[in-house]
């Protein structure tokens, strides 16, 4: 099985290729974000800008943004959602993978269900009854009808069906409580699965554009992508320099993230992914 | 005596710890058979219920109006249009995106040292904010001081207006769905492809088959099958549920030539506040999300799992 | 002209020699076990022969011909894998008839849906369908052809296997530990299948084990391959009863060969009373001396052979182990026994520790064997008292 170089050629070369049509829109935003807008207007497709205009683009960029609130709120919501879904699922999934109970069984069937319905199928009532409570631009609002994951479930109940049961005899005959168990066995154990299920509900969430954009209408609890397209309303779609240079500014957060735990985010997906 | 006595006890301790687990149980899944019921099972059930009556939001009084509202949908030209739309999306992006994760992933696979930097840049459109960027392309696709019309002006190709004419417009959204989509299948496709036994392509190899493609026919599709049933479920999942660039890019224009579901159920909804009426659309929406999940694991479920 | 010849077969992996220029030759009908220990190379070696690896250097001669640059799929080699490597989405059948397919059909008739539509397939699948039930039949196996590997026992899937090999009729065999994975019973049993096949289809076979056992009792000839190099290849009575190498004589019989570090001095060896004349010339030193454990005799009165103990007993039934450690020299010996002879044997007690030097065997100081001329000397009576 020698590898003959033209194959080893051709493969590359499609795989740059390919690379490319994907890197194409960053590219262009980063350069794009250094422009002035006559050299927008003049030379499209010169990546480096004539006129260094970074500074002044991102300068106008951060006065129309709030960065700081948007990415706060991202931050709250997500980790809100995150800590929330994985405190109701990882008992729940315990409790159906080792307890004997006799709603196993009807669990099993809810949560298929569950996994059938997005957001976008309830979001009608859930809204009027938020409305009915006062409650919409807030953080409850944002948070509330995402922290039972259904899909944590399913994933943490795969996690425990193929975890040794000795472990958790072991902790029994040393005396401990189921709930003990959960926290002192279960948790540390069930690490890897815990950061891999972080990673897809941080990115679901983040990119959520949905939920927000119903539940919230003051810029003070926009999310990231909702501080976006008010910054997009704001501009009238114009001054492409900034509009460039604001995109650059709030993906910077995800993609740097992804950058440093490359690794952790593809298992995450893919254990998510395989596991489903 | 005593060990009639004895087995008694161990009957009623027994007995006892079982229902001791059967509480904890109950307590350990509380939280979350509430919330399931609230945000879920409820609001399922309120859509459904909802979409049988004419209630607007900031109206008080709302009647049952039975089908009525479903017998509209059927002549609704928007929702028509919609669901066409919609369709003609999910067909065009999910295939696409579908075989060409696959191609990546085995062009990967089968690279040596450049693999973990391919695997990160095809990676990077999932990790980056679909919204910024939609905007990013809603740049490039610009007619006039886009890149992509002044790349084709210099071949001599005059450019369409992309995102603005109404019969490229779907098309030109599809293109964002599938940048955005295929580094998302690779990745699963490629821990597919690891799991496959290396054992199988040297039986193959010996048993005659020469080429690579009759070792992909042999091992590499077949056991794929469970990981491509999923990433065909996933992919038209997502297609079905476009929303985000429709809403950045284009509203549905020109002209209804990209109007997708959730966004006709959006713009009726929280837009105009026809709730009635937008729940017998969700109605719909769900109906056709349930239909194509049991379309394809009754179809290729069984024929997908060896064991 | 042989039916399979290896000559100098070399291969490194990233500095480490894996194979240091073997080369055996294998006679039409034969059957050759290659044993030794895990991670000597032996399987590697197989991978190249089948082609799924090639060697750094050295030459593959099937009936004369060089084979070293034919593709794997081009080679009429077949062979067995240790896990089996079945295709689990086929069936038993299925999985059979693949190699039959990639022969006989071109990739266009090979296509699931159309390939059955094109001309002249019919005939083909007609025949291949026919090759595999008798192949099943030989191999018992006809019951199974529905069935798909997930659904069969071990030693099911091991005649699947053994089946798909076989039915194209290969100009050689190759078998990598196909029965590691079975139970020791099943595994027993299936030897003495395999050995019957053998001499049935008459094809030269290349068995690679690590289970000395195994290779002695199945084989015409086995050859011993020890960090890459082989060491003997020979008859299994030549290899237990006249190894070339210490390592050979280590690696077979159960329970090992004691080898006893002696003196070579003057060309004669010595230990504690036993005195050796080689044949060959050797340097004065160390040198090895081995005697099969039941060569080993003990006296319990202790008035023959060296002053020992016995540390432990293992009653085997139809032999008795006796772990002994000498006083003077602190070696441990271990001795075969027939039960009549440890019947008033027990752990701790003092016994005379036999080596009866006609059986002993002397190693030089990189292993290779010494011949050994005369009985000279031996100052101790080899009779059980």
């Amino acid at each position: 099985m020698t590898s003959i170089p033209a194959g080893r050629i051709i493969r590359f070369a499609l795989l740059s290729f390919g690379a490319l049509m994907i890197l194409a829109p960053y590219i262009f935003m980063i350069s794009t974000a250094g422009k002035t807008q006559s050299d927008i207007f003049t030379s499209s497709l010169a990546l480096i800008p004539q006129h260094f205009y970074f500074a002044e683009n991102f300068a106008k960029a951060f006065a129309k943004v709030p960065m700081a609130t948007l990415l706060w709120n991202g931050v709250i919501v997500c980790g809100l959602i995150f800590f929330f879904q994985v405190v109701v699922a990882i008992p729940c999934a315990y409790a159906m993978a080792n307890l004997k109970f006799r709603a196993a069984r009807l669990m099993m069937v809810l949560v298929m269900l569950g996994l059938l319905v997005p957001i976008h199928a309830t979001a009608l009532p859930l809204y009027v009854a938020f409305d009915r409570m006062s409650l919409l631009n807030s953080y409850t609002s944002l948070v509330a009808p995402f922290t039972i994951s259904v899909f944590a479930i399913f994933m943490f109940l795969q996690f425990f069906r193929a975890m040794p049961d000795d472990l958790l005899h072991a902790a029994r005959l040393d005396g401990m409580s189921e709930l003990g168990i959960v926290a002192r066995v279960i948790v540390p154990n069930a690490w890897p699965a815990v950061t891999a299920f972080a990673i897809f509900s941080v990115v679901a969430h983040w990119n959520d554009l949905y939920w927000p954009l119903i539940v919230v209408s003051k810029q003070a609890y926009a999310t990231p992508p909702l501080g976006l397209m008010y910054f997009r309303a704001a501009e009238a779609g114009d001054d492409y320099g900034a509009l460039m240079a604001a995109t650059l500014i709030i993906t910077l957060p995800l993609v740097a993230a992804f950058l440093l735990a490359q690794k952790r985010f593809v298992e995450g997906i893919t254990m998510t992914g395989l596991k489903g | 005596m005593s060990s009639v006595a004895l087995a008694g006890n161990v009957a009623s301790a027994a007995a006892r710890r079982a229902r001791s687990e059967d509480r904890t149980a109950w307590l350990l899944a509380a939280p979350a058979i509430v919330l399931l019921l609230l945000f879920v099972l409820l609001p399922v059930a309120a859509v459904i219920f909802l979409g049988f009556t004419d209630f607007e939001l900031g109206y008080g009084k709302f009647r049952f109006v039975g089908f009525e509202n479903y017998a509209h949908l059927l002549n609704d030209r928007t929702f028509r249009r919609s669901l066409w739309n919609t369709s003609v999306y999910t067909a065009v992006v999910a295939p696409v995106s579908i075989v060409l994760g696959l191609g990546v992933a085995l062009l990967i696979e089968g690279e040596g040292r450049a693999r973990g930097f391919f695997r990160t840049v095809y990676f990077l459109p999932v990790a980056s904010l679909i919204v910024a960027m939609a905007t990013v392309w809603q740049y490039i696709f610009h007619p006039t001081i886009g890149p992509l019309n002044a790349l084709l002006s210099l071949v001599g190709v005059p450019g369409p207006n992309w995102l603005g004419a109404s019969n490229t417009v779907l098309y030109s959204l599809s293109i964002i769905g599938i940048w955005q989509s295929v580094g998302f299948n690779m990745v699963l496709f490629l821990a597919g492809l690891t799991a496959i036994p290396r054992e199988l392509y040297a039986a193959a190899h010996v048993d005659g088959a020469k080429s690579a493609l009759d070792r992909f026919f042999l091992v590499t599709w077949p056991m794929l099958g469970p990981t491509t049933l999923f990433v065909v479920t996933i992919s038209i999942t997502n297609a079905v549920k476009v929303f985000e660039t429709v809403k950045m890019l284009t509203d549905g224009g020109p002209n209804k030539a990209s109007e997708v579901l959730l966004f006709t159920i959006y713009q009726e909804g929280f837009v105009y506040l026809r709730v009635g009426y937008a729940s017998a659309m969700t109605v719909v929406f769900l109906a056709i999300l349930v239909v194509l999940m049991l379309l394809q694991y009754r179809v290729l479920d069984r024929r997908v799992h060896y064991t | 002209m042989s039916a399979l010849s290896l000559r100098g077969l070399k291969k490194s992996f990233g500095g480490n020699a894996i194979l240091n220029g073997v080369s055996l030759d294998v006679e039409a009908g034969e059957f050759i076990a290659l044993v030794g220990p895990s991670g000597c190379g032996k399987s590697t070696l197989l991978r190249i022969l089948a082609g799924l690896d090639n060697a750094d250097s050295g030459e593959i001669l099937v009936g004369g011909k060089d084979i070293s640059s034919v593709a794997a799929a081009d080679r009429n080699i077949a062979m067995v894998f240790q896990s089996y490597a079945l295709y689990p989405h086929l069936t038993a059948g299925q999985n059979i008839a693949v190699p039959l397919a990639m022969k006989r059909l071109s990739r266009s008739q090979r296509l699931p849906l159309v390939g059955s539509l094109l001309p002249g397939q019919r005939e083909i699948r007609t025949g291949i369908a026919r090759d595999v039930r008798e192949m099943a039949g030989l191999l018992k196996i006809d019951h199974l052809l529905d069935r798909k590997p997930g659904q069969m026992s071990g030693g099911q899937r091991q005649r699947v296997a053994l089946a798909r090999a076989m039915v194209r009729q290969p100009s050689i065999f190759l078998m990598d530990e196909p029965l590691s994975n079975l139970d020791a019973n099943l595994r027993v049993h299936a030897r003495g299948e395999i050995v019957e096949l053998h001499r049935r289809a008459g094809v030269p076979t290349l068995y690679v084990t690590h289970d000395q056992a195994e290779a002695l009792s199945m084989a015409d000839r086995v050859a011993v391959m020890i960090g890459g190099n082989l060491l003997q290849l020979a008859a299994p009575e030549v290899i237990y009863n006249d190894p070339a190498h210490v390592e050979v004589a280590r690696f077979v019989g159960q329970p090992r060969i004691n080898i006893i570090q002696a003196q070579a001095e003057n060309g004669r060896v010595g230990f504690e009373g036993i005195r050796l004349a080689l044949l060959e010339k050797v340097a004065n030193g160390p040198v090895s001396l081995g005697i099969r454990p039941e060569f080993v005799k003990l006296s319990p009165s202790g008035r023959s052979g060296l002053a020992g103990r016995i540390e432990r007993l293992e009653f085997l039934g139809s032999e008795v182990i006796a772990h002994c450690r000498l006083d003077t020299s602190g070696y441990s010996v271990v001795a075969k026994l027939a039960p009549h002879e440890a019947r008033d044997l027990i752990a701790g007690m003092k016994v005379g520790v036999v080596l009866t030097p006609e059986q002993a065997m002397v190693f030089g100081p990189e292993g290779k064997r010494l011949r050994i001329a005369d009985m000279a000397g031996a100052r101790q009576e080899p009779a059980y008292v």
